[in-house]
């Protein structure tokens, strides 16, 4: 009874070499970059991959040696998810944010965005409607360690002071970095709860539109409007449009999970996802971009004229780099 | 036993070659304990960092005061929600306490991870954990009417950060929106060749008695053998010598060696001729 020519002994030497030279490459590859293969080792990657893959299915048929296909299997799953996962280079990978993603990812949510604004902007209204019915109302929507004195019975001597004064003292860099940080962990989360079917997104940006709403109370009515116009919107541009987007990506997610459409679920929820995640990564450059605004330009500028100018200018390059930004000349999207 | 494995974590993977790969999904515990590792860590640099700018502006003055708290600032946000993003972004797709867990994150689909899913599913986090946190120093904080606010809070929260135990493919919120899931990924060493070990002992069985056996048991014996206890080397000899009535060979490893390789050559001969005896009850 002598061996018959196939046997698993040959199968096993004739490959054993591959399958180990698979397994230093892939082992480099984890540890470092991929750049640091050669031209010829990056040719040979995907060869030895397929040869192991194919001695898995020879494995599985014809050996019952279990200690062997669990290696191999792991051996291919290893190399499949390095070979398949690979992704591009981080600086075409931001070139290409920029240039492309970003722009049409957030034309893909148009509708929560009007949703969103057309929230933000009547609780704004209703903000300012109660206060001015009721001035009580101040205390209720503004929190007081916020208001500073800010409130309805406030002088018109005092209230202009906030507007236009020059900053007591120095540390405008980390007045700017408190108030990126801090606006940019709020959008976060206000993104994220859009999991929740959106419902927690839309209580937090009431909130904050009526917030809104309560300063024109004061403001307004003194004859202030103008300015109090100027110190939001030279930040407020960015800032407003950067939250009211980000609350767009949370109804974005929030209405593939509760309304899914023709998609599953699952697949719903990831293609939402996927999109309202480059939108949170551009909301997180506006916030950026506001907070310096807020903390060194309105500092700095304190005139209506300047602060209009700027809250202006952005508002342009924000509507139109999210309308065109990113179109394929001769293409509709 | 399949069907178990089916509702388990077992999932199955088929490749653009057509090649189906059996994956397993990370348990609760293991996911759990990576995330308690990468929280001790992040907790450690923040810790770490706090001391070294602290010790700096002791060492230099005042005069960069307001840079060191600009550095701090960013420091802790960019901490917050970049460092499990970071990690996923390398190529072993895994923060370094996945990685001491050994598991990786994937896409459901088997194709590529895109840097917004990695996003998608790591923003998340912030219901998932810093939300129920929140809750938690708030509850501590205030007074009776507003601690029913915060246990309801907290317990709305909870939703989120046990969403994985409620679902058979140990989601996150996170991995839900992403399109992700998270595997194990061991490394293991090829095994010594079983066949080739000692095949200078040759013991002849009847094929009547190879017969008995299957495939099931055929590796059961492969990891005795592997395992080379000698207490259950003698077990598993004994229970064979009984089935097979055999008791020339006083030898355990000798016996079990040779028994192995005769009846893995009887199996997988039959195995190349499409016929898989899966165990002892199967009688094809």
């Amino acid at each position: 009874m002598t061996d018959a020519i196939f046997t698993p002994n040959h199968f096993r030497a004739e490959r054993e070499g591959d399958w180990a030279r698979l397994e230093t490459l892939l082992n480099r590859v984890e540890k470092g970059s991929a750049r640091k293969l050669t031209e010829a080792e990056l040719v040979e990657l995907p060869r030895l991959y397929r040869a192991t893959l194919s001695a898995l299915s020879i494995a599985r048929e014809t050996s019952l040696d279990a200690d062997l296909i669990g290696y191999l299997e792991q051996l291919s799953s290893r190399a499949y998810f390095l070979l398949y996962s690979a992704r591009e280079p981080w600086g075409r990978a931001v070139m290409r944010f920029f240039a492309r993603d970003w722009p049409v990812a957030v034309r893909g949510m148009v509708p929560e965005i009007l949703l969103a604004l057309l929230l933000f902007v009547a609780s704004a209204a209703a903000g300012y409607a109660l206060i001015l019915a009721d001035p009580g109302w101040f205390d209720a929507i503004v929190p007081p360690g916020l208001a500073n004195g800010r409130n309805p019975q406030a002088a018109v001597q005092f209230l202009r002071g906030t507007l236009y004064d020059a900053p007591g003292e120095g540390g405008l860099e980390v007045f700017a970095t408190a108030l990126f940080t801090h606006n940019a962990q709020i959008s976060i989360l206000v993104f994220a709860l859009g999991f929740a079917f959106g419902v927690p997104t839309m209580l937090l940006l009431a909130s904050n539109g009526a917030l809104l709403g309560a300063f024109y109370a004061v403001y307004l009515p003194k004859g202030l409007g103008w300015g109090l116009t100027g110190w939001l919107m030279i930040h407020g541009t960015t800032e407003l449009t950067a939250i009211i987007v980000s609350a767009a990506a949370g109804f974005h997610i929030g209405r593939a999970v509760a309304f899914p459409g023709e998609r599953n679920r699952l697949s719903a929820a990831k293609a939402a996802g996927e999109r309202a995640a480059l939108v949170m990564i551009g909301v997180v450059v506006m916030l950026l971009v506001a907070g310096l605004l807020e903390g060194f330009g309105r500092q700095l500028v304190r005139t209506d004229d300047g602060r209009f100018a700027i809250a202006a200018a952005m508002l342009a390059l924000w509507t139109v780099y999210f309308a065109f930004g990113g179109r394929r000349r001769g293409s509709p999207r | 036993m399949a069907r178990r494995a089916k509702v388990g974590l077992a999932r199955r993977l088929v490749t653009p070659e057509g090649v189906a790969l059996d994956l397993r999904l990370a348990s609760g515990g293991a996911r759990a304990g990576a995330f308690v590792l990468d929280a001790l860590l992040m907790l450690g640099i923040l810790i770490g960092v706090s001391l070294a700018l602290v010790a700096f502006h002791v060492g230099f003055g005042a005069v960069l005061g307001n840079f060191l708290i600009v550095i701090w600032l960013l420091g802790f946000f960019l901490l917050r929600n970049f460092y499990f993003i970071l990690g996923e972004s390398s190529g072993r797709a895994a923060t370094l306490g996945k990685r001491v867990m050994k598991l990786r994150v994937v896409a459901r689909d088997g194709g590529r991870l895109t840097g917004g899913a990695i996003v998608a599913r790591n923003l998340m986090r912030e219901i998932e954990v810093f939300l129920p946190l929140t809750f938690l120093a708030y509850s501590s904080a205030q007074g009776i009417a507003d601690q029913w606010t915060a246990a309801l809070g907290l317990g709305w929260t909870a939703l989120f950060l046990f969403f994985p135990l409620f679902n058979r493919d140990r989601l996150r919120a996170g991995d839900l929106i992403a399109g992700t899931w998270v595997i194990e990924t061991g490394r293991r060493r090829i095994g010594a060749d079983l066949m080739a070990k000692g095949a200078d002992r040759r013991i002849d069985f009847a094929p009547s008695e190879l017969e008995v056996y299957g495939q099931y048991e055929l590796q059961r014996l492969e990891d005795v053998l592997r395992r080379g206890e000698a207490g259950a080397m003698a077990a598993v000899a004994d229970a064979i010598r009984a089935k097979i009535g055999r008791y020339d060979e006083p030898g355990d490893q000798a016996f079990l060696d040779a028994y192995y390789r005769a009846l893995r050559r009887h199996l997988e001969r039959r195995l190349l001729f499409g016929r898989r005896k899966r165990d002892k009850f199967d009688a094809a």
